[in-house]
Parts: structure tokens; sequence; C-alpha cells
């Protein structure tokens, strides 16, 4: 069943193989990228006087959403790595968030992410013996694990839940505990030896100063109440990139999902990789779903909404690539934080950013002369500005749909600079070209 | 031709054992017995009643099953049909709540605004895909949530009824945008369904939508483009087929099939849009096409089982059974059944390379070619 015919199977687009194939990943664009757009958050706060735009508020909780989808996004990656498209993040996902729950009612919160990992691996390699042994099109295979995940969950969670007392189908009994939080001493108040540190990022950060504070207020994000599980998330970014880009394991499965022929012809064994690297992305996007399960301290039905799809994206948002990955899944959680957290007023301001965005954007396509581009940047700019200055609020709609358009937006006019792994999306048998 | 048939046949037969199997395990490990289970799901469906609501619900998911087939049949993903048809549902169903027309204009009107809609939102993946190269099984589910967002805000700022306070719902179109029932029809030909029974005109729209599919492919040059496109791109495309154009224009078609497939809860059902109305239909549309292979006929086969697992699971409950089995079930089913068809058409290619060599071997003594490849 060949459902696919496109010229490479793959999610990003169909150009060929350039040069940077095996390149390291670079870290300087995305923090480059990330820094220029503080700035420009930091001036529209300003400007707007919306101080919760970037407040700590907003960047203690932004960091918490994020965690979720930065696990999925980089199970999407060790999927995609190795070849296998994995659309059933969110199925595995969700056999995350049951096994979480499970587990953690009995055991408490890290026996609930262990079960969450092992949860969603199970997913994973469910979808490996279909698409790497059965060879069944990647995108049916994860669309049918999609649709089976939520139903083995509700029917389980009948079974198992739904006889206890504070438990029902569609949720497990509270954790007795929830996980511990971490802030760092001396930089974000955290307390030393139970003596409550000074918080000097706070001090900045209400300080409202120009990029200044909003620095100490990101940094406020990543030191202050840290659940164990958001640390973990954090530190997987660099973990994988070592893993993928530094060891000779990491290049057998990046091979593995570039030219499997090659792997095989020099002794790699692909099968297995596929299967190690699927089975990696279910359980760490079970990882997310345990995530989600402790920080409410239960499992609940339809818990993950759509943060599987939310890593795939960020993959395709950060070129597959972790550092990329974490702010393609920092911008939806950004955005998420704002809709829920806040009221209206910063979201208003964002239309003043999207109008400076691409006033900016426009001077650029200016410079390399691309004219209809250029103009066609201005009129959006100048109807976000309309928009801005017309307004009074915003539907948080709007805001929940941006960073898809982004999203949308990255893969339209950057997908140049994609590069997604040569074979993904392809099934590969021994002895395939 | 025998053995085409058996391996047509073989397939689903496979299929439907390995989801018995993996259910009753399911059943066994909750200490219940699937005998009773199957038992129950099967009297739940031997009513008169029973088949017309799997009739009833089986029409949408008819239309939406070939909706994505349609992109399937030349290797495009409209993962996002269930996007296109929630949009096209919500326009159709403020626009038709707006106006009172004469009943067949009315309902026409409907119709061609939730497919004008879902179409053009269709359109937008596949505009990305042609002008930029997006592929679109991603830039349909961003679409899928972009259109969640808009939806909600639509109706909520914009269409809702003003007069109800708790929910978000459009007003209700007036009766003469409902399609009529097909009860009075089965009496002209002496057939009385029970008295609260009713067959949902929607049905006949949906078996001809399937005749218009069914011709669309074998009968029309288009079709001949779209199929010869699925099944070698490369080779279509030097013979003359304007790739781009026939990727606009299945997309753009594909989407407003399944804003039709809206319209059987809207027109039939509900008459209105909002929280109570149908989601994931698109999803449903997926394994449906998926299990039907993207034939009109297996799609209609794959509905109806969709559709009466469905309703035989409602029974379950009372045999003491938990209903969330007839989800194993679907789920099951679908995955094995992909699995099988690829099992089943790999064996069948060996087979082939097999006899050819045999042949071949026969006719040429004293150099054998190798038995099978592959």
């Amino acid at each position: 069943m060949t459902l696919t015919s496109a010229p490479s199977g793959g999610l990003g687009t169909e150009r060929p193989v350039a040069p940077e194939a095996f390149a390291e990943p670079s870290y300087v664009r995305p923090l480059l990228f990330a820094f220029g757009g503080l700035a420009l958050l930091s001036l529209v706060r300003i400007i707007a006087d919306a101080p919760e735009l970037t407040g700590g508020e907003t960047f203690i909780a932004a960091i918490g959403a994020m965690s979720p989808i930065l696990f999925a996004g980089l199970g999407a990656m060790f999927s995609s790595r190795v070849g296998v498209v994995n659309i059933g993040l969110e199925g595995m996902m969700i056999m995350g968030t049951f096994f979480a729950g499970w587990a953690g009612w009995h055991w408490g919160p890290w026996a609930a992410i262990v079960a969450g990992a092992f949860g969603g691996a199970l997913g994973g390699l469910l979808l490996a013996v279909v698409t790497v042994t059965f060879g069944v099109d990647q995108v049916v295979a994860g669309i049918a694990i999609n649709l089976l995940a939520p139903g083995v969950a509700r029917f389980l969670a009948g079974e198992i839940f739904a006889n206890h007392a504070d438990g029902s189908i569609t949720q497990s009994p509270t954790m007795s505990h929830g996980i511990s939080q971490f802030t760092v001493p001396f930089v974000a108040g955290g307390s030393f030896f139970g003596w409550t540190t000074p918080n000097p990022l706070r001090w900045l950060d209400e300080k409202r100063w120009f990029l200044v504070s909003d620095l100490a207020a990101v940094g406020r994000g990543f030191t202050t109440s840290l659940a164990w599980t958001t640390v973990l998330a954090l530190v997987l970014v660099p973990l994988s990139a070592y893993l993928l880009w530094r060891t000779p394991f990491g290049l057998r499965l990046r091979s593995v999902g570039e030219k499997p022929s090659a792997a095989d012809s020099l002794g790699v064994a692909v099968y297995r990789m596929k299967y190690i690297g699927v089975t990696i992305s279910g359980a760490l996007a079970g990882l997310g779903g345990a995530w989600l399960a402790i920080d409410v301290r239960a499992y609940n039905e339809n818990q993950t909404a759509g943060r599987g799809f939310q890593g795939l994206a960020a993959m395709i948002f950060g070129n597959y690539r972790p550092a990329g990955i974490a702010a393609g899944a920092g911008l939806f959680a950004f955005a998420q934080s704002l809709t829920q957290r806040l009221g209206t007023a910063p979201v208003r301001a964002l239309f003043l950013l999207a109008a400076l965005a691409a006033a900016g954007f426009a001077l650029v396509l200016l410079y390399r002369r691309r004219f209809p581009q250029a103009t066609g940047t201005l009129v959006l700019g100048a109807l976000a500005l309309t928009y801005y200055l017309s307004a009074n609020t915003v539907n948080n709609q709007i805001v929940f749909i941006t960073p898809y358009v982004v999203t949308l937006l990255v893969l339209t006019f950057a997908s140049q600079h994609l590069r997604p792994p040569a074979y993904e999306g392809r099934p590969w048998r021994k002895g395939d070209l | 031709m025998r053995r085409r048939l058996t391996y047509a046949l073989a397939a689903p037969l496979l299929a439907a054992a390995i989801s018995l199997v993996v259910s009753s395990i399911a059943l066994l490990l909750v200490g219940k017995s699937p005998a009773t289970a199957y038992r129950a799901m099967w009297e739940s469906l031997d009513s008169a009643d029973a088949l017309v609501t799997v009739l009833n619900v089986a029409a949408p998911y008819y239309v939406m099953g070939l909706a994505v087939a349609l992109g399937f049949k030349m290797g495009l993903f409209n993962i996002g049909a269930d996007d296109q048809y929630r949009l096209g549902a919500l326009m159709a169903a403020a626009v038709g709540a707006a106006v009172t027309l004469p009943a067949p204009l009315h309902v026409l009107l409907i119709v061609v605004v939730a497919m004008a809609v879902a179409g053009a939102y269709a359109g937008v993946a596949g505009v990305l895909k042609v002008t930029r190269g997006v592929n679109e099984v991603v830039s349909t589910i961003m679409l899928n949530f972009i259109a969640t967002g808009i939806t909600a805000y639509l109706l909520t700022v914009y269409l809702r009824d003003k007069r109800v306070r708790l929910q978000s719902e459009t007003k209700s179109i007036k009766p003469s945008g409902w399609l009529p029932s097909l009860n009075r029809a089965l009496g002209w030909v002496g057939y009385h369904l029970p008295s609260g029974t009713v067959l949902e005109g929607f049905i006949v729209i949906a078996a001809l939508t399937g005749v218009g599919f069914y011709l669309l492919l074998s009968r029309t040059r288009f079709g001949f483009d779209l199929r010869a496109t699925g099944a070698n791109p490369w080779a279509a495309r030097s013979s003359g087929v304007n790739a781009n154009g026939m990727i606009m224009k299945t997309i753009v078609l594909s989407g407003a099939i399944a804003g039709l497939a809206g319209m059987g809860p809207l027109l039939s059902e509900i008459h209105k849009y909002g929280d109570t109305f149908p989601t994931a239909l698109g999803f449903t549309g997926i394994a449906v096409a998926l299990l039907g292979r993207n034939s009109p006929t297996g799609i209609a086969v794959g509905a109806l089982v969709w559709a009466a697992i469905e309703q035989a699971s409602r029974g379950l409950a009372q045999a003491g059974i938990p209903p969330e089995i007839g989800k194993i079930l679907q789920g099951t089913l679908l995955l094995s059944a992909v699995v099988a068809f690829e099992v089943v058409r790999r064996y069948g290619q060996a087979a082939e390379v097999r006899e050819a060599a045999a042949k071949a071997n026969a006719a040429r003594p004293g150099q054998p070619l190798p038995a099978a490849a592959s």
C-alpha cells in the first residue's frame, strides 16, 4: 500500500539533500533569533504598556507549559531521524498519561515518570512493528495508533480507576503528593539549607527596564519553581543533541534516516536502529504524557489536547534539531501561558509585535529586491497594526492559533533552511536502494 | 481471477480475526466473557431500529471516507478533512439560519455554502503544496488547529445565538432547510418503520456521492489523470498530466466532499452548529477510507462496519461489559487491516514473481532464473 508517492515522503519540503546533511547542530542561530525576538517583545511591552507580556510570571508558566511539548518534539525528532514519520505521538502521549496516572496513584510521581515512559514506549514499539517490519505506510500507521490509544486508555481506565472512590472512567485517583519543585538559590530566591536567599532576578524583573528586565524574567522562568519533570525535559535537550551528534550510536541512528542502504552496507543494523529510534520516540512522548499527569496529580481523559501534534510542529519549526525544537516548544508554550494566565491586554500587544516584525521582515525583503513579497508582508503588517489600534480586546482564540500560523509561515517562507532526514517517510526493506 | 478474489478477501478476514482475538484477550484480561460480549453486541444490532441507526450513522462516515479516499487515490493525505467539515458546517448553519427560502433551494444553499467553504479551506493546503512544496500532512495538521480556533472565534463572537446563554451555538435552521426523511418514501413501497424510527434522507445523498465518485474516477479524464498520478507521479507528469493542477483540483474537491459529509448531522439531525455537533468525523473518514481501500464499495462496507460496531457497543453496558471494547475493536481492526493489506499485497507480488520465473525457466531450460526476488 503506497499512499505517499511524493518524491521524498518527508514531512518538510521536497528538496534534494543539502550538503549540511551531517552537519552538527548550531545553537547560534536559534539563540540569536530568541534574543532578537525578546528585544522586540520588550519594545512592544513598553509601547503597548503591557508589563505582563514579558513578566516573570509569564515565563515561569511558559517554561512549565513548554515541557510536555518539548518531550513530544524530541520524540518526534528521534523517530524522524531514523526515517519514520511519527504521526502517532498524540496516541503515545495518551498512553503515557494513563500509565503515569496509574503508577503515580500507587507509588507517587517518580514511578509515574518511569511508567509514563514505558507506556509511550509500548506505543512506539507498536509503530515500529507496523512500519518497519510490515512496511505499512507511516502516516497511516500513526493515524491508526492515534485512533486506537484513546480507546485503550478509556477501556483500561474504566476497568482500573472507575471502581475506586475518587476515580472514574475519565480520571485516575489522585496521587498522594505531587513532584517537588526546585528554585535556584541566590539567583531566583530558592532556599539554601533552610535560608531563603535573596532574589536578584525578581528585583531586576520588577524594574521593567528595557531588555534587561525581560532577560531577567526569562531567567526567572528557567530558575523558579521548576518541577523535577520540567528539569528532566530541559536536560534532555543538550543530552539528546549529544547522543545524536557526538556518539557513534547517534551517528548510526541518523545514518539510518538519511541513507539506510549505505548504513546497511557499512554494517549498521538498520531495522534494529529504526526500532530503537521509534521506541525512544514513543518513550519521550510518554514522558510528555507523564509530565501532564504529574502536573495535575492524576490521569484525565483528553489531557494531551493536541500536544503530540504541537511537538511535531515544534520539530519542523526547529528544523529537526534539539535547540530548534526547544525554541518551537517555547513558542507554543508562550502563547499558551499568555492565553491561560492573563487577560487580553498583553495579547493585543502581540498584534503590535506582528506589525513590527512584518516591517522588519519587509525591510530585509526590500534589501534583497524581492518586491512582491515585501509588499505582501507590508500589507499584512499594516493589517496587524490596524487591528492593534482599533481593537480593545482580542479573543483568546486568535492567540491560540498564533503558533500554528507561525509554524505554517516558517514552512512556507523558510523551507529552504529546513533539512528533514533524507529517507524520512519511506518504508525501507533490506536490499532497497 | 480466482486468486485475486482470494487475496481481496484474505486481508479483511485476517484483519477481522486479529481484531476479534485482541478484543477477546482484552476482555478475558478484565475477567469478562468474550462470548457474552459478542452475543450482546449481536443482539443490540438485531432490530429494525438498530439497523436504521447504523445506516444513518454510516452515511456521513461514508461521504467522509470518499472525501479522504479521493486524496489517497493520488497520494495526498487530507488529514484536514476534520477541520474542513467543521468550518463548512459552521458557515452553512449560520447562512442557513439567517435566510428563509423554499425548501429545495434552502437545502441547496446550505450544501453549497458548506462545500464551498470546506473546499476553499482545503485549497489553502493545496496552494502551500503547489507553490512552496509544503507537505500536506503537516500543513493540514496545522490548519486543523487553526480552524478549531477560527471556528470557536467566529462562533463565540459573531455567529452565536445571543438568546442561548450557557452554550455557544448558532440559531436553528428553519424546517425548510431540513432534509426530509425517507420514511414516507419507504411507505410508498409498502414498508413501514416502527414509530420513532427515522431513516434519514442524507443516505440518498451519500449513495449518490458514491456513484459520482465511481463515475468520476473510472469514466472521466480527471479520474484517469488522478489514478495515473497516484500510481506513478513521474510517468503521469511526463505523459502530460499537469501535476500542480491535479493537486489543487483534488484537494479542493476532497475538501468540498468533506464539507458535504458534515451536512448529514446538520440537515437531518441537529439543524444548528454548536457544542453538540459531532467532532472527529474527519478521522473516522480516514479510518473508513483505509478499511475500504479507497474503493467506493469498500468504503461503504468500512463505514457500515464502523457504524455497526458503534451501535453494537451500546448494548454492552447492560450485559456488564465495558462498552469501550468497541473502540478497541475499531482500533485494532484498522491497524490489523492496514498490516494485512500490506502483507497480502507483498505475498501476492512474491507469488507472481515466482510464477513468472517458473514459466520462464520452463520455456528456456538450462539457465534458471532466481525463484523469487524481494
